[in-house]
Parts: structure tokens; sequence; C-alpha cells
């Protein structure tokens, strides 16, 4: 390929061009250059559209099988259109299984979840960045080693623990936890402590603030950044939660949505109609959080130092 | 330096109320990591059905992990995704993330749709590629058009497992996040750089890009190994292990001896025998590291020493 200007270089590569402008005449090579990113900047969109045809295809089968009715959804040849499309499946999804509880559970899951786990993970990271209390350091290594055990070596003895809690069956099992923090979120959360300086927090405690006041008052604020970067991982993976949820929930009323949704996938029949609009509500919450938050997201993850 | 006059006046309350701080975590990482960590341990000495009383086994369950040919076929397995799952998927996220780093109108959009996948729930990413692997399924017709005859992914033991890869690509989204955000803090003065010397794209790519992402690459490769010894839910949802345990999983395997046959010492035993094997892999990395990540700013923080 022919090395192009991109962005990030046009300012530098403007004396090159000039150079060569000096031979044409300087219209012309403007003209040139206008064509040349107009092209690159359309390759790129369909380089980007295909790409993002194939990835989205899947998702667009969930959204029509999601709006047909039933007898045609494995129809031969199959029918991509939904037209007109069947918004009684969104209503029946409601009625054909406890969907309003599985929603109610997911969100004490989630708010729970994402509430205590960047409160207590942001008063931890605080803890170890800010202070130095005697085994501190110790105590951030064994954050840092749980971050690499995979948690089905404690599955089993878990299970045991809030079975003989009699929590089995309830929320408690995907709510309890939460509220004391997690080593990933601890990890981010002080990297990010970390580069800001010290100073402010001195100033402010000649002052006479408390830690505490040091915290709210000047850490958090500039932690934004961080903390929603951490609550939005928190919403994510708490809303998705798959494994807990199937060990410790039996009861159909007591499962949240990313294991209720396989009520609807029957040891003899699919009803696939219902399964897709279920699973297109679950997804609607992640596109907004994603679309709205991704340059935040984006700019939180490269701030905390987590890109490696 | 001065010391500021409030930090020396009681730096020991302000280094109690630090640990307080951290009480909350230090309580459960207590609770819910050491205690069940430790008693893992424990328990995979005994054999427990759960409903009785443990008994104290010995080695017994450890010695039945080497005679259990169900488990030997799932290690192979869990490997075998391993070896064609990280590095497949770290380089189609890696190429996705360069394209989607690039200034063009609808961005987000394009970030967004890609980045979907990764958070569609697992039970419904199942269904979908159940149907699109089907024999006459989208997948084959697409690559009918490459003039190529697809196989029964799903119904056979040797495309089973790949199908399970193919899927796992789809879900790329993570680790592309990843990637995106290590490559918008590569800073500019860098590509400025090479511009000047007259190098082009490839050059960039080559000696700037590249290296500068080698530490969000080895991140993402022992987040994935660590991530992919662990794969569970596409097979459970999927295939359930078959056809004829070609897509048995480590984790599957323990899932089963524990919640459905209820031999908890034996699952116990599972999971240490996983997490020694995960540490092992990861300890390599490490080791193998040393050679290809490059951290620029280690050098001169040494020397400032």
């Amino acid at each position: 390929m022919t090395p192009r200007a991109d962005e990030s270089s046009t300012l530098l590569a403007r004396p090159v061009a000039g150079a060569a402008g000096q031979l044409a005449d300087p219209a012309r090579a403007r003209a040139t250059r206008r064509l040349r990113a107009l092209g690159r900047s359309a390759l790129l969109h369909l380089i980007l559209a295909t790409g993002a045809g194939l990835f989205t295809l899947p998702l667009l089968w969930m959204l029509r099988t999601s709006l047909l009715p039933p007898d045609l959804i494995l129809a031969e040849p199959p029918v991509w259109v939904p037209w007109p499309p069947r918004w009684e499946n969104y209503v029946e999804m409601w009625s054909a299984g406890p969907f309003l509880a599985w929603l109610r559970n997911t969100l004490i899951v989630t708010v729970v979840g994402v509430v205590g786990l960047t409160v207590s993970s942001t008063l931890a990271a605080f803890g170890f960045a800010r202070t130095r209390f005697a085994g501190r350091d110790t105590l951030f290594l064994l954050v840092l080693a749980t971050l690499m055990i995979p948690f089905h070596v404690r599955l089993v003895p878990e299970f045991m623990l809030f079975n003989w809690l009699g929590w089995v069956n309830t929320l408690l099992p995907l709510t309890v936890p939460s509220l004391f923090g997690s080593p990933f979120y601890i990890f981010i959360l002080r990297q990010f402590f970390l580069t800001i300086p010290r100073e402010l927090d001195e100033a402010a405690e000649i002052d006479g603030a408390s830690l505490w006041t040091v915290l709210w008052r000047i850490n958090v604020p500039l932690a934004v950044p961080a903390i929603s970067t951490v609550a939005a991982f928190a919403f994510i993976s708490e809303w998705n939660d798959f494994v807990r949820p199937l060990l410790f929930l039996h009861t159909p009323e007591n499962l949240t949505l990313a294991v209720g949704v396989r009520w609807f996938t029957g040891r003899y029949s699919t009803q696939f109609h219902l399964l897709m609009a279920a699973s297109v509500v679950v997804l609607v919450p992640m596109i907004v959080v994603f679309f709205l938050c991704q340059k935040q997201f984006l700019r939180g993850i490269a701030l905390t130092g987590l890109k490696g | 330096m001065m010391r500021p006059v409030a930090l020396a006046r009681r730096p020991r309350w302000r280094n109690v109320q630090g640990f307080l701080f951290v009480l909350p975590w230090l309580i459960g990482f207590l609770v819910f990591q050491l205690f069940p960590f430790v008693a893992s341990f424990v328990i995979s000495f005994t054999e427990w059905d759960f409903g009785g009383e443990p008994r104290f086994v010995g080695l017994a369950n450890y010695l039945e992990l080497g005679r259990d040919r169900m488990l030997l076929k799932s290690l192979i397995n869990t490997v075998v995704y391993t070896l064609l799952h990280v590095p497949g998927s770290l380089i189609i996220a890696f190429a996705l993330a360069l394209l989607l780093n690039q200034k063009v109108a609808g961005i987000a959009v394009y970030r967004t749709l890609f980045y979907l996948p990764s958070v569609t729930t697992g039970v419904a990413t199942a269904v979908i590629w159940i149907w699109l692997l089907q024999p006459d399924g989208l997948v084959n017709a697409g690559l009918g058009l490459l003039g190529i005859q697809g196989p029964n992914w799903l119904g056979s033991t040797t495309w089973a497992l790949p199908a399970l890869v193919l899927m796992s690509f789809w879900s790329v989204g993570g680790s592309m996040v990843l990637f995106l955000a290590g490559l918008q803090g590569i800073p500019d003065q860098l590509y400025e750089a090479v511009a000047i010397d007259g190098g082009g794209e490839w050059s960039k790519f080559r000696h700037v890009t590249l290296p500068m992402m080698t530490p969000t690459l080895f991140l993402t490769s022992v987040l994935g190994i660590i991530g992919s010894f662990q794969v569970f839910t596409a097979a459970l949802v999927t295939t359930q292990g078959g056809p004829a345990d070609a897509t048995t999983f480590i984790v599957l395997v323990m899932y089963w001896a524990g919640w459905q046959f209820w031999k908890m010492g034996y699952a116990s035993a599972i999971a240490w025998a996983l997490l020694v094997v995960i540490l092992l892999f990861t300890a390599v990395q490490f080791r193998v590291a040393r050679a290809w990540v490059y951290y620029e700013y280690d050098r001169p923080r040494e020397a400032e020493r």
C-alpha cells in the first residue's frame, strides 16, 4: 500500500507536500490531497461497514426472530424481514414466564452490585494509595493475587457456605459479596488515585480537613472518569452474570434475566420468538450504556493504566 | 522536601483511618476469598456428597483425576481451545481496534456495533449460533460462496470445538476496548517523529504502534488465557460437552461433578488442578514477557534513582 498522510501527521506532512507543490501548481496539489483523504475515508467506511455488518448479522437475526410469528421462524426459505412486525411477542414474553420477577431480581443485583462495588472499591483503593498503615503492601499483594486465581476454585466451599447460611436460592449470594469490593476495581482505582497529585490532599489536611473529607471532596471528584469506568464495568458484569445465578438460584421466580431466558429453551422445543424478544430487552441497556459512555469509557481505561 | 505539619501531627490516626477504609475489602477477602480458597483445598482431600458428613480420603481424589478419561479429554479440549481462541481473538481484537481508532464520521456507532456481541447474554448467543452453524446455516452459506463445502459444525466431533472457537471470536469486544484505549494512549509526537523521518504507515505501525502496544498485548493475553481455561457457558448452553465429549471443558466436568453428582470433594480437586494449570501457563507467560514486552517507563525511572 502506498503511504498516505493520516490526520495525526497532516501538520508535518504539509511542508513535504509543499516541496512537491513547487513542481506542480499548489491548487492542484491541494485538490489531490483532498481527494485522497476522501478516498481514504470512503475505503475505511467500506471496511468498517462490511465488518460491522458481519458482526451485527446474528443480532439482526435475533431482532427479526423476536418480531416474527412462531411458525415463520424456521420457514424455508428464511424470512429476513419481519413484516408486519409481530409486537405481540414482546407482550407475550411478560406473561409466558416470570419475566417481571427476573427483571426485578436483575435490577436488585445490578443496583446493589454497582453501588456496593464502586463505593467499597473506592474506599479500599484510596486507603491503599494514600495511607501507610502496617502491612499495607502485603495486603495489596493479596489484592493482586486474588486477581489471578480463577473463581471456580472457590465455588464449592462458597456454595456450601451460602447453603449453611440458608442463602441458596435467595439473592444474597449475588449481592452481599459485592458490598466488600472487588480486587480488579480496587486495582484500577488505586492506579488512578496514584496519579492525583498529593499536594492537593496535603493542602486540605493542613487546613484541618479529615481524611474522609479529602477522599470525598478532593479525590473522588477528580477520579470521576475512573470511578464511572468501574461503575460501567460493574454494571455490565453484574447484569450479564451467568455462572453464579446458575449455581445459587434454583426456583424459576428467583432467577435473574441472564439465566431466566433459559426458561424459553425447553427440553423439547424452544420458543424462539419469546427467547429472542427477551434477549433483545436484556441487550438494550448494554447498547445504551456503551453508546453513551464509550468516549468516557475509553478514556477511563486509558487513564487507569489498565492498558498494561 | 518539607514535611507538611498536619501530616506529621497525627500520622498514626491517619493510618488507622486508611486501614479502616481497606477493612471492608479485608473482611470480604477473608470470608469470600481466603476461607473458600483454603476450604476448597481441604475438601479436595475428602469424599463429600453434600448431604452427609465429609470423609477424609487422602489423595484419592487426585489419583482419580489421573484415571478420569473424561477429565483428560476435557483438559486436551481446553488446551486446544485456548491455543486457538487466545491468539485468534487477540489478532481480531487488535485489528478491529486499529480500524476503530481511525477518525471517521460515525465511529461511535461502529464501536458500539462491534462491542455489542460481547455483552449479549450467553443463552441468546448460543441459540443464535446454533442456528448459524446448522449444516445449511448462514456460516456454511457464506463458505459456499467461497466454494467451500462447510461441515456439520456442532454435530461433528472434529468441528464442534472449532465452532465454539469461531463463536468466541464474535465476542472479542472486551479485549477490543482495551486495545482501543491503549491505542488512544500513544502520544501523537511519536507518529510525527516517524513522519519527519519519512516513514509511511507501515513504519508507524511497526516502530510505534506495535512496541507501544506490547504491554496491552501482554495484559490481554494473560487475562485471555486465564479466562480461556475457564471456558464454560458457551459449551454448557450450546453443545453440553457433545458430540462424544468433543467439547467437554475442565470447568464443565467440575460443574457436573459438583452440581449434578454432588461429589464436592472431587469437584474441589478438579478446581485445584485447574488452578495449577493456569498458574503454570501464567508463569510461563511472565517469563517469556521479558523478551518481548516493552515498558517505556522502566529505564528513565531507574536512572532517576
